[in-house]
């Protein structure tokens, strides 16, 4: 009886094995997951934000500049060491202005945005959760503010309130907030017939616990990840209506004010259209690039 | 002298035969990943294969199995590492293979046919021009040649009116249809070895013996067949050679007959054991012990009074074409308390609605519900609200059906009855039930994505048992698991039954997991009862034709022969690989 081949199949161990050792010891420096898991783009679109929320707070910390001190000896200077930005038509350093702006552009933004999902929110849970007439009746409305230009809302509101952020933030906002109805209006659909309402139905829970507890919270969820987007995208939208001249009237420093008191002057001094260009530029593409990040973290872990 | 096999190289079965074999793979490893955190899935599996022989290769999820199948057809993607001693198809060696080469040989020489029909076959292409494809790819002759060869392999995989079939898309076929065109697909070309990934797994009782019956006149044609699943039932239809895979190894390798009859490993033999069946019922399915007799939980007397009773229930649906298709169609039934009734059915036949109108989360069109003898359906859920704790529900998937955001802590308070207002008793209450399915208080702090899946169906068991019901409606609770861990949660919910007297009303597609669990059972087909009896008497002895097809189509296991008696709880684990998750969790 020959037991040898066996025994010899069985010596056959794990050598060699495919491209190299698994598992091989190679000591490693012990960095967090989490910090191990954020990419370099990611990195440093957290510390442009992490810039403008400080400009945002203390602008003062940030440049020794006076936003406002006109300088009629200093007009239109091209950026130099003095003036990292160059200076606008009467003297004012532009680095210290768009530092100084960072606060009233980032409260339009954030207001827009909080503003535009409150309406949102409304709307869209009550055309989730409500009747077939309901539902029928927002879903409707919705579509047609849809179909109504962000910025010929915010032309009749300027006509109506006069040019100031809290009128900027509205237009904003409203402009925005069908957009985000829709998605909350999606998200309690999906989530109200998902399998743990039911057991929680089945379970024998009112149906106004329902929605406070798992409704509500799990439909909002997404809506965290949207909202970062949205911010940087509703700066970009006041920005366009205060080139418009229907902004925040000079001269306030906010980046879509400095955008349109620049126009005049593109020819002589480029760098007073570029800089607060710029600023909104970059300060979106961080927020978006963020958001982006927080989405991948919490839907790819979470949300399944 | 036994008959033992004398292996070539680790768990070999007959000396190869180059001559001869079609297929010889011999130490095959299948790693996945970048250099540093290479992780190896297959570690040296050995097979071969000649013509018409059929080699099955069964194991659970994560075994392995689907990834050694894919490396045959140059399919394991882009991060993988393959390394093997020997890996020859008709004498050529694939290791060499290139991108080129293995397009080449794909449908050509070897035909892959996946697990899901519906995944795999292109929505918006005919299904005619699918299995054009295969051929054209390879330059099979004319476009007027081609059209009668499509329609000649739509004939041989018994696709009926294969002329109008071959003009329809997937959505309009039935799964079964699907498969088959997807067979055809395979086959196109004649290849020499078929390998078939869990072919009938997305498919129902008789849709299944159809396909079997496929492979079965493929392989006596000639062809070689690869099949792979986790069923041994439907493996033991067709293979010739049986492999069982176990994280990556090759546990034992033998002769079908050979392996079902004497299987050699524990694991083979648990993995058999665990299937249940008609002979299996009332005796234990898996090795798992339970330590913990229930506390104070209180068992509801037995009586002749049904606790849960429905009398001709009907339930119309909206259909697409705006007529209203009856989905629930005249059904009654009794259950009495400490009674399992079983519900099968294929998919449609209102096996879930009905359970929806038991649970009153859906309201009948026509007849009603009473539950403990009280009326239960059409009242108004306020009044009903009260009364829900007498009914919960288990369902197939646990993870959809538990708050992604909750621990099961969370879960666990949310689903206690009335009674537990201190935190004492809520938190004594919550220990004793998870101390009933088989949980640890360490995993109160988990989240149901971070348990396995066995955990989860626990997770949802001791919810259900949470307000202590006098029915659980379960509905598929056990058909997206393995079966080691299907074994185990049929074990838990017969203990809990033997316990605490709870009735269940058991859903299933499965025909062996039905007369294992059920005292009586009930065959529903387009909505209607067609067969209602002692679980026996229905299912050994059907009467309806319906239920007889059904019957006959179940791939029967030959099992070992017993030595004694069936024991009731076996003994306790031997050495081998776990079989039970809660080692690898």
């Amino acid at each position: 009886m020959s037991a040898t081949p066996q025994a010899a199949g069985a010596d056959i161990g794990r050598p060699g094995a495919p491209g190299g050792a698994p598992g091989s010891a190679r000591p490693r420096v012990s960095v967090p997951d989490w910090v191990r898991g954020i990419r370099p783009g990611v990195a440093l679109a957290g510390l442009v934000v992490a810039f403008f929320v400080v400009a945002m707070i203390v602008p003062s910390l940030l440049t020794g500049h006076d936003p406002y001190a006109v300088n009629l000896e200093e007009t239109l200077q091209s950026p130099s060491w003095s003036h990292i930005m160059g200076t606008d038509q009467s003297g004012r350093d532009l680095y210290a202005r768009i530092i100084y702006g960072a606060r009233e552009s980032l409260l339009i933004g954030l207001g827009a945005t909080a503003l535009g999902m409150g309406i949102a929110i409304l709307l869209g849970v009550l055309a989730g959760l409500g009747n077939k007439w309901v539902d029928g009746i927002i879903s409707r409305g919705v579509e047609v503010m849809f179909a109504f230009p962000i910025l010929l809302l915010a032309l009749l509101f300027v006509a109506v309130f006069g040019p100031s952020v809290t009128t900027e933030i509205v237009a904003v906002g409203l402009g925005t907030a069908p957009g985000y109805a829709r998605m909350v209006r999606g998200q309690v659909l999906a989530v109200r017939d998902s399998g743990y309402v039911e057991a929680a139905r089945a379970l024998g829970h009112p149906y106004g616990s329902i929605v406070r507890r798992h409704i509500f919270p799990n439909a909002m969820r997404p809506l965290v990840v949207v909202m970062t987007l949205g911010v940087g995208q509703s700066i970009v939208w006041a920005s366009g209506i205060a080139f418009l001249g229907l902004g925040v009237p000079p001269p306030s420093p906010e980046w879509g004010a400095l955008l349109n008191a620049g126009r005049n002057y593109i020819t002589q001094a480029w760098w007073l259209e570029v800089m607060p260009g710029l600023a909104i530029v970059v300060f979106s593409l961080s927020l978006t690039t963020l958001g982006r990040h927080l989405q991948q973290r919490l839907e790819g872990g979470v949300n399944r | 002298m036994t008959t033992a096999p004398t292996p070539i190289a680790k768990g070999g079965l007959r000396p190869a035969d180059p001559d001869h074999d079609l297929l010889r793979v011999e130490n095959l490893r299948v790693g996945f990943g970048e250099q540093r955190d290479l992780t190896e899935v297959v570690h040296g599996v050995s097979f071969s294969l000649a013509p018409g022989e059929c080699l099955a290769i069964v194991g659970e999820s994560g075994s392995g199995k689907s990834v050694t199948a894919r490396t045959l057809v140059g399919l394991t993607g882009g991060r993988s590492h393959v390394g093997a001693e020997r890996l020859e198809f008709a004498g050529r060696d694939l290791l060499a293979f290139k991108d080129r080469d293995w397009r080449g040989l794909r449908g050509r020489d070897i035909g892959f046919i996946l697990q899901d029909a519906l995944v795999s076959l292109d929505q918006l292409r005919p299904v005619g021009k699918e299995i054009d494809e295969a051929l054209r790819l390879h330059g099979w002759g004319s476009k007027a040649e081609r059209r009668a060869r499509v329609l000649e392999l739509m004939e041989l995989v018994g696709i009926p009116e294969p002329a109008v079939r071959a003009r329809q898309r997937p959505y309009e076929l039935s799964g079964g249809l699907r498969q088959r065109a997807l067979i055809a697909a395979a086959i196109a070309m004649d290849p020499q070895l078929i390998i078939a990934d869990e072919p009938t797994t997305a498919l129902d009782m008789t849709v299944q013996a159809q396909v079997l019956e496929q492979l079965q006149q493929a392989k006596a044609r000639g062809k070689a067949l690869i099949l792979i699943s986790h069923d041994l039932a439907v493996v033991s239809q067709l293979a010739d050679t049986v492999a069982v895979m176990f994280d990556g190894e090759l546990l034992e390798y033998a002769p079908a007959a050979q392996l079902f009859a004497r299987p050699e490993h524990p694991y083979t033999q648990r993995l058999i054991e665990a299937i249940p069946s008609a002979d299996s019922r009332g005796a234990r399915l898996s090795p798992v012990v339970r330590r913990a007799s229930l506390g104070e939980a209180r068992a509801y007397e037995a009586s002749d009074e049904p606790v849960l009773k429905a009398e001709r229930l009907f339930k119309h649906f909206r259909g697409p074409d705006g007529h209203d298709r009856t989905v629930v169609d005249d059904v009654s039934f009794e259950l009495r308390q400490g009674e399992t009734l079983g519900i099968v059915g294929e998919s449609g036949s209102g096996k879930t609605t009905t359970a929806r109108l038991a649970l009153a989360l859906l309201d009948p069109d026509g007849g009603g519900v009473t539950l403990a003898g009280e009326e239960w359906s059409g009242l108004p859920e306020r009044v009903r609200r009260r009364r829900r704790a007498d009914i919960s529900v288990i369902y197939q998937d646990p993870l959809s059906s538990f708050d992604p955001r909750w621990t099961v802590e969370q879960i666990m308070l949310d689903a206690l009855g009335e009674g537990y207002d201190d935190k004492v008793a809520r938190r004594t209450r919550i220990a004793e039930l998870l101390e009933m399915v088989g949980l640890e208080p360490a995993h109160l702090g988990r989240r149901p994505l971070q348990l396995s899946g066995g955990q989860r169906q626990r997770v949802a068991i001791a919810r259900a048992l949470g307000p202590q019901p006098r029915v659980i409606v379960c509905d598929e609770p056990v058909s997206a698991l393995d079966v080691s861990i299907q074994a185990q949660v049929l074990d838990l919910l017969a203990d809990l039954q033997q316990e605490l007297n709870v009735s269940y009303l058991f859903i299933s597609h499965d025909l062996g997991v039905i007369h294992h669990i059920s005292d009586r059972v009930l065959v529903m087909s387009d909505g209607k009862v067609v067969e209602f009896g002692d679980a026996d008497d229905v299912l050994l002895r059907p009467h309806h034709p319906y239920t007889r097809k059904l019957v006959a189509s179940l791939p029967v296991l030959e099992r070992p022969e017993p030595t004694g008696p069936r024991p009731f709880g076996r003994p306790p684990r031997t050495a081998g690989p776990p079989i039970t998750e809660e080692l690898a969790a």
